[in-house]
C-alpha cells in the first residue's frame, strides 16, 4: 500500500507564480523517505498542499488510500506534520500544546495526557512541560513540534527541514529518534538541504525542482548512476606542479592537497599505482562531497530532460 | 469525525480559549468593567440626575441596558479577532487547519468563547450597575436570549474580522471606526424619540439601535422599537455572518495561501 500518493498535482499562487507543474509521487508504507531540492523548488508547498495548510490548484492526494479532499478526516487522521517553522503558541506551557493538539485529532484528554508524557520523555521535554514554549531553545522547540505531531499516534510523519539550524548533538539525536520510529511502522517523509541525512536516513528519494518531480528511485539505485569517484588526497611531499595522468582528473588545490575524479570502473589501486608512478604519494585522502550531493547537483543542473530514470521507487 | 470526538475538538478549543481569557483576565475582564463603572458615576450619578427621567425611567435605569449591551458585544467581538489574529500570527492557527476539525467546530469555539467572555463581561456589569441603581429584568427569557445571540452575532463578525486582518492595525480599525461609533449613536445614552426625522431614520438603519432597544425591552419592558422584528434582525444576521465565516475559512481566505 502506498502511504502516499499524489497525482498530477498542481500549485498557482495568486501572483501567479507555478510552484508545482503537476508533480506525481508514490511512497510506500514503512517507507523513510526524502524529498530534495534546492530553495523554491516546490517542497514546502507540496508538504503545505498534504497538510491543508494551502490549497492545491488541481491534482489528487491520497493518504494511505483515503483522498485528501472526498475522505478528508481519515487522510488528516493519518497523517502528522512537523513544519519548518515554529507554529505553536509562544505564550502556552509545553503540556498544554501537545495535549491541546490531541484534542483537536479528538482524543480524549486523559489519554492525550499519558501520550503527551510519552513522547515528551522520548524527546526529553518532559522537564520543560510546564514552561512556556518561547523559553525553550531553538532546538527543544523543534522536539516539541516532533511530539506535538506524533500525539495523535499518525501512520505517516511528514517533517520540513527537521534538523536545519540544529547543532550536531541534536541532529544525531533526532536521527535516532526518526529511525526508532521509522522501525516500529511509521512512514516519515522528510524535506533536507542535507544530503548526508538523506543518504544516512532514507531508503527512497525524489528530487523536486521547479515544481517538477526529476527523480524517485531507491537511493541506493540512484548511487550506482553515479559514473566518477571524487576524492581530496592529502600528498606526503608537496608539489608545485602535476603531471597529465590518462583516465584522471586532477587540480592541486595547494602544495600538499590534490583533488581527483576518475570513471567508477577503475578500482583505487589502479590509481595508486598510477600516482606513485608519476612520483605522487598519498598520506592520506577522504571523499570530496557527499555522493548523493553529486547526483543532486546534476539532476538540478541537467533538469527535467537529462533525469533519465524511471520513477522506481 | 464521530460526534465524541467532534465535540472533544470543539472543547479543547473552547477550553484553550477560556484559559487565555482567564490568564489574562487582567486584560480580557477588567477593563471593560473600570470602564462601565465610569460610565455610571458620570452619565448615571452625576450628570443624570439633572436629565430627568427618559422613557418614564431614571436616566441611569435608561442607559443601563445600553451599556451592559455595549460591554457585551465590544468583548464577544474583541476576544475573538484579538485571539484568531494571534493564533495566524504566531502560525498556530495551523494547528486547526492540520487536525481533521470541521470548520463549523473551529468557528464554534471561537465564538462560544467570545460568547463566554461577553457574558462574563455583561454579568460583571450588571453587578456594578447594582451600586447605582435597582434592576428589576422584565422579561428574563428575552434578556438571555438576547445576551447570547447578540453575543455571538459579534463573536462570529470578530472572527470575520480576526480572519481578514493582516496587520495589527486591521483588527482595531472595525472597532473604533464602527462598532463604536454605531454603538453611541445606536441610543444606549437617548431616546430615538428626541431625534429629528432624517436622524431618527437614518437610527434605524443601525443594527445595534435594533439590538440595544431588544435588550432595553427585555430589562426595563420599554423599546423604541418591537422586540420580535429586532429579535428576527439579530438572528438573520447571526445566522448569514456564520455562513460567511464559514465560507471564508472552506475557500482559505486569510489563513492560506
Amino acid at each position: 500500500m502506498f502511504a502516499l500518493e499524489i497525482k498530477n498535482l498542481t500549485k498557482t499562487y495568486a501572483n501567479g507564480v507555478r510552484a508545482l507543474k503537476g508533480v506525481d509521487l508514490q511512497v510506500s508504507e514503512g517507507e523513510f523517505f526524502a524529498l530534495l531540492g534546492p530553495n523554491g523548488a516546490g517542497k514546502t508547498t507540496t508538504i503545505n498542499i498534504l497538510s491543508s495548510l494551502v490549497n492545491k490548484t488541481s491534482g489528487q492526494i491520497n493518504i494511505f488510500e483515503h483522498d485528501l479532499d472526498t475522505d478528508v478526516i481519515a487522510a488528516k487522521s493519518s497523517m502528522g506534520l512537523v513544519p519548518q517553522e515554529f507554529n505553536f503558541n509562544q505564550f502556552e506551557k509545553v503540556i498544554d500544546i501537545v495535549v491541546n493538539q490531541a484534542g483537536f485529532y479528538g482524543i480524549p484528554r486523559k489519554i492525550a495526557f499519558s501520550r503527551a508524557e510519552y513522547y515528551l520523555q522520548q524527546l526529553g521535554l518532559w522537564e520543560k512541560r510546564n514552561q512556556v514554549s518561547r523559553t525553550l531553545s531553538g532546538g527543544m522547540k523543534r522536539r516539541l513540534m516532533i511530539a506535538r505531531a506524533l500525539v495523535h499516534e499518525p501512520r505517516m510523519l511528514i517533517l520540513d527541514e527537521p534538523t536545519a539550524n540544529v547543532d550536531i548533538e541534536l541532529r544525531r539525536a533526532t536521527w535516532d529518534f526518526l529511525k526508532k520510529i521509522n522501525k516500529e511502522g511509521t512512514t516519515i517523509i522528510l524535506t533536507t538541504h542535507n544530503l548526508e541525512e538523506a543518504e544516512i536516513l532514507c531508503h527512497g528519494m525524489a528530487i523536486i525542482d521547479k515544481g517538477v518531480i526529476l527523480e524517485n528511485n531507491l537511493i541506493k539505485n540512484l548511487i550506482t548512476q553515479l559514473e566518477y569517484e571524487a576524492y581530496i588526497l592529502d600528498l606526503t611531499l608537496p608539489k608545485t606542479s602535476i603531471p597529465k595522468i590518462d583516465g584522471l582528473e586532477m587540480d592541486l588545490i595547494d602544495a600538499t592537497t590534490l583533488e581527483i575524479a576518475f570513471p567508477k570502473d577503475r578500482t583505487l589501486n589502479e590509481v595508486f599505482d598510477q600516482l606513485m608512478q608519476h612520483g605522487i604519494q598519498v598520506h592520506s585522502m577522504r571523499n570530496k562531497t557527499n555522493r548523493l550531493e553529486e547526483l543532486f547537483l546534476k539532476k538540478i543542473q541537467f533538469g527535467v530532460q537529462d533525469s533519465g530514470v524511471s520513477n522506481a521507487s | 469525525m464521530r460526534l465524541r470526538e467532534n465535540w472533544i475538538s470543539f472543547y479543547t478549543l473552547f477550553r484553550r480559549e477560556m484559559v487565555r481569557i482567564i490568564r489574562i483576565w487582567q486584560q480580557t475582564l477588567l477593563p471593560p468593567v473600570i470602564t462601565m463603572s465610569l460610565y455610571f458615576v458620570i452619565f448615571g450619578d452625576l450628570i443624570g440626575p439633572r436629565i430627568g427621567t427618559m422613557g418614564g425611567f431614571d436616566y441611569i435605569q435608561y442607559i443601563m441596558p445600553g451599556l451592559v449591551m455595549m460591554a457585551i458585544i465590544n468583548n464577544a467581538y474583541l476576544n475573538v479577532t484579538s485571539s484568531v489574529f494571534g493564533n495566524k500570527f504566531q502560525r498556530n492557527f495551523e494547528e486547526l487547519l492540520v487536525a481533521p476539525m470541521s470548520y463549523a467546530n473551529i468557528i464554534l469555539g471561537y465564538v462560544c468563547a467570545g460568547i463566554a467572555r461577553g457574558l462574563l463581561v455583561g454579568v460583571a456589569v450588571i453587578f456594578v450597575s447594582l451600586f447605582f441603581t435597582k434592576i428589576s429584568v422584565n422579561d428574563w427569557i428575552a434578556t438571555i436570549v438576547i445576551a447570547l445571540l447578540s453575543s455571538a452575532l459579534f463573536s462570529i463578525a470578530g472572527m470575520i474580522n480576526g480572519l481578514l486582518a493582516k496587520k495589527f492595525d486591521d483588527i482595531s480599525i472595525v472597532p473604533v471606526f464602527i462598532l463604536t461609533p454605531l454603538t453611541y449613536l445606536g441610543g444606549v445614552f437617548y431616546s430615538v424619540d428626541m431625534l429629528s426625522p432624517f436622524w431618527r431614520s437614518l437610527t434605524h438603519l443601525n443594527p445595534i439601535f435594533y439590538i440595544i432597544n431588544a435588550f432595553r425591552y427585555a430589562l426595563l419592558g420599554y423599546s423604541d422599537v418591537d422586540l420580535v422584528p429586532s429579535l428576527f434582525i439579530i438572528f438573520v444576521a447571526t445566522i448569514v455572518l456564520f455562513w460567511v465565516c464559514h465560507w471564508l475559512l472552506k475557500k482559505g481566505i486569510g489563513v492560506k495561501s
